[in-house]
């Protein structure tokens, strides 16, 4: 991506000018604050570094990891999306309890979940298109929306009823957090369909014309119109597919929860997917970030989450950190993105 | 009203309101096949309104378009485009983090030969590059390289990205809106010698401009505007630069202005040999 022709032979770049392009280049930021951050706690923590360690980290990065997708498409449109976490909460009661109390074959229930979500990324699109209202209320109504329907819907229990032991969920539910081994190593197929998902959202902001509208939806959406964009379908498009991640994320979710939780995603998932996108280099002005960012974003703070602990820090002082995580690095996007054109 | 030929795009009677603003007040407008008219009238006289009617970007609320005779209704940006008409707009809508190549494809973005762009939609990047350095070599826009975000270039050369945007899909129309507003000497020639390459290629030019040099070197037709009306059509041969300069501002006697209006566009189009 970084290889351009030239329409002229450039002048060869003096060493300063490689150290300066190399530390300019999307996602080298946020991969060498990855590196920190490892570093940090490999340093404060043997076990961090293990291979099962490791692969716990990843296993808790998925839902966030997914979420942080459909976010980051939200915000590189300048929007944003704070109904992330109740909406997956939505889907994940949707799927056990039509499984388990409706007698729905446990794929429609799936089905009907991940569809819970994607509606409510129809409504905010349109919403925010049709409308003209901002992302930052609508989504906030929406949150709210998702939050009632939950409890509603749920009645306040979880599913399966009762307390721990085997989950008596259906196994397809619970497919994305099944493992296998490659070496030592425990995988979960959860984290590879995460990696195949970033995969794709790559594949289609870089490698397509919707992606360059997404782009320049977010980055000018005057100037997309004038080129002929339509750019309310292109925002439509972008909050269907991020319900569509929420409705995924939320099957991951029960599948490494085994439960439908009707208190699920209602504090650390939709701050940390926000971190995530923005920990990864995407502006919240909209128009500039990447998808492999928002990948080493949410790694960053699922180490963060994992290292804190390792290394004894309580819950709440955890809350305390990616606080503070989530607004250096909303002020770092506001100073080296705030002098726009 | 024998007309010697046919209006390639031709309005009548648009009217634009912004709620107590009268942008545009039954404004008329004709281009002829070859021709490059000029618009100049004082700021908020409609220019810019007038102009994103007639490409589509917005609704006029009275009033009809035709091209080719034919009546037509831009709803959006992209009907005016596919109908060949192609605009610079004022304020460039450019998307600045986008690279040079991929704002002079955008919205028209090429897709590669095969399954990889039948089936994944795959974007011919290298391609689009190729030909978008190309095209700016052959306009003399001078940039390092096509993978350059439009931020980074200088106002000079952000204003040669768009005017080539235009420059290579105009097909039947080319719109400029003060093309040479941010561009110094050298540059502002390159985009005039620009326009008029767009002219030789056979296409008829419509030009907004304040500075009056230039507009009477370029213009065919001079069409000047005040307070959302058209008051009159001169052409450089017929009016001095200080005429027309009066009329625009109003600063002449009301029978001359009204004479004006009266007489319309010339009868007589200005033979063109480029
Ligand atoms: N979107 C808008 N909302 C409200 N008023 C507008 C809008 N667009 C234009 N106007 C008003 O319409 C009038 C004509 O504006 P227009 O931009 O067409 O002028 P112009 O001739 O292009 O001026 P300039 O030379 O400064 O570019 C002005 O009074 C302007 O304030
Ligand atoms: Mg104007």
């Amino acid at each position: 991506m970084t290889s351009e022709t030239s329409a002229q032979p450039a002048r060869a770049p003096s060493p300063l000018e490689w150290i300066r392009r190399f530390l300019a280049a999307p996602a080298v930021g946020p991969f060498l604050a990855l590196l920190l951050t490892m570093a940090f706690f490999s340093l404060k923590s043997d076990r961090f570094l293990q291979g099962p360690n490791l692969s716990l980290v990843l296993q808790q990065v998925m839902v966030v990891g997914v979420l942080a997708i459909g976010q980051t498409l939200v915000i590189l449109t300048a929007g944003i999306d704070l109904s992330v976490g109740t909406v997956m909460a939505f889907g994940q009661i949707v799927m056990t309890k039509f499984a388990i109390d409706q007698g729905f074959s446990p794929l429609t229930a799936i089905a009907l979940g991940i569809l819970a979500c994607v509606a409510f990324g129809v409504l905010n699109g349109a919403l925010v298109t049709g409308v003209r209202l901002p992302a930052f209320i609508v989504t906030l109504g929406t949150l709210n929306i998702a939050f009632a329907l939950t409890h509603i819907v749920s009645k306040d229990l979880t599913y399966p009823p009762g307390t721990s032991g085997a989950s008596t969920l259906p196994s397809q539910l619970l497919f994305f957090g099944r493992t296998f081994t490659v070496g030592h190593t425990e995988i979960t197929y959860g984290v590879v369909l995460m990696f195949v998902l970033f995969g794709l959202a790559w594949f289609s902001l870089t490698q397509t014309a919707w992606g360059r509208h997404v782009y320049a939806t977010g980055d000018n959406p005057e100037a997309a119109r004038l080129t002929g964009i339509k750019t309310w379908r292109v925002l439509l498009s972008v909050y269907t597919v991020a319900g569509l991640m929420y409705g995924i994320a939320a099957w991951l979710l029960v599948s490494r929860t085994e439960l439908g939780d009707p208190n699920a995603g209602q504090t650390t998932e939709n701050l940390d997917s926000i971190t995530a996108v923005v920990l990864g280099g995407t502006s919240l002005f909209g128009g500039r970030g990447t998808v492999i960012g928002t990948l080493i974003g949410a790694i960053i703070v699922g180490i963060f989450r994992n290292g804190l602990t390792l290394i004894g820090v309580e819950v709440i002082y955890q809350y305390l950190v990616t606080g503070v995580l989530v607004i250096l690095a909303v002020a770092v996007d506001q100073l080296t993105h705030r002098r726009r054109l | 009203m024998s007309e010697p030929q046919q209006p390639i795009l031709e309005a009548r009677g648009l009217a634009k309101r912004y709620g107590q603003v009268v942008a545009l007040d039954g404004v008329d407008f004709e281009l002829y096949p070859d021709e490059i008219v000029a618009v100049i009238g004082d700021n908020g006289a409609g220019k810019s309104t007038l102009i994103k009617a007639l490409s589509g970007a917005l609704q006029p609320d009275e009033g009809e378009i035709r091209l080719d005779g034919k009546r037509v209704r831009f709803r959006t940006p992209g009907d005016a485009r596919s109908a060949g008409i192609e605009t610079v707009y004022q304020d460039l809508a450019v998307a600045p983090s986008l690279d040079i190549a991929s704002n002079i494809f955008l919205g028209r973005e090429a897709r590669r030969r095969g399954p990889l762009g039948l089936a994944l939609r795959m974007l011919a990047k290298r391609s689009m590059r190729r030909d978008a350095a190309r095209h700016l070599q052959e306009l003399k826009i001078g940039v390092q390289s096509m993978g350059q975000p439009v931020e980074n270039l200088s106002g000079g050369q952000r204003q040669g990205v768009a005017v080539a945007r235009a420059a290579k899909w105009a097909e039947r129309v080319a719109i400029m809106d003060e093309p040479t507003a941010a561009l110094g000497v050298k540059e502002t020639r390159q985009v005039i010698d620009l326009i008029l390459r767009v002219r030789e290629r056979g296409l008829p030019v419509i030009l907004i401009s304040h500075d009056m040099p230039h507009v009477f070197e370029l213009a065919d037709r001079i069409q000047i505007m005040r307070l959302g009306k058209r008051v009159a059509v001169v052409t450089p041969q017929t009016h001095t630069m200080p005429e027309a300069v009066a009329i625009m501002t109003g600063a002449t006697r009301g029978e001359l202005e009204q004479a004006l209006i009266k007489e319309g566009p010339p009868a007589e189009l200005p033979e063109e040999d480029a």
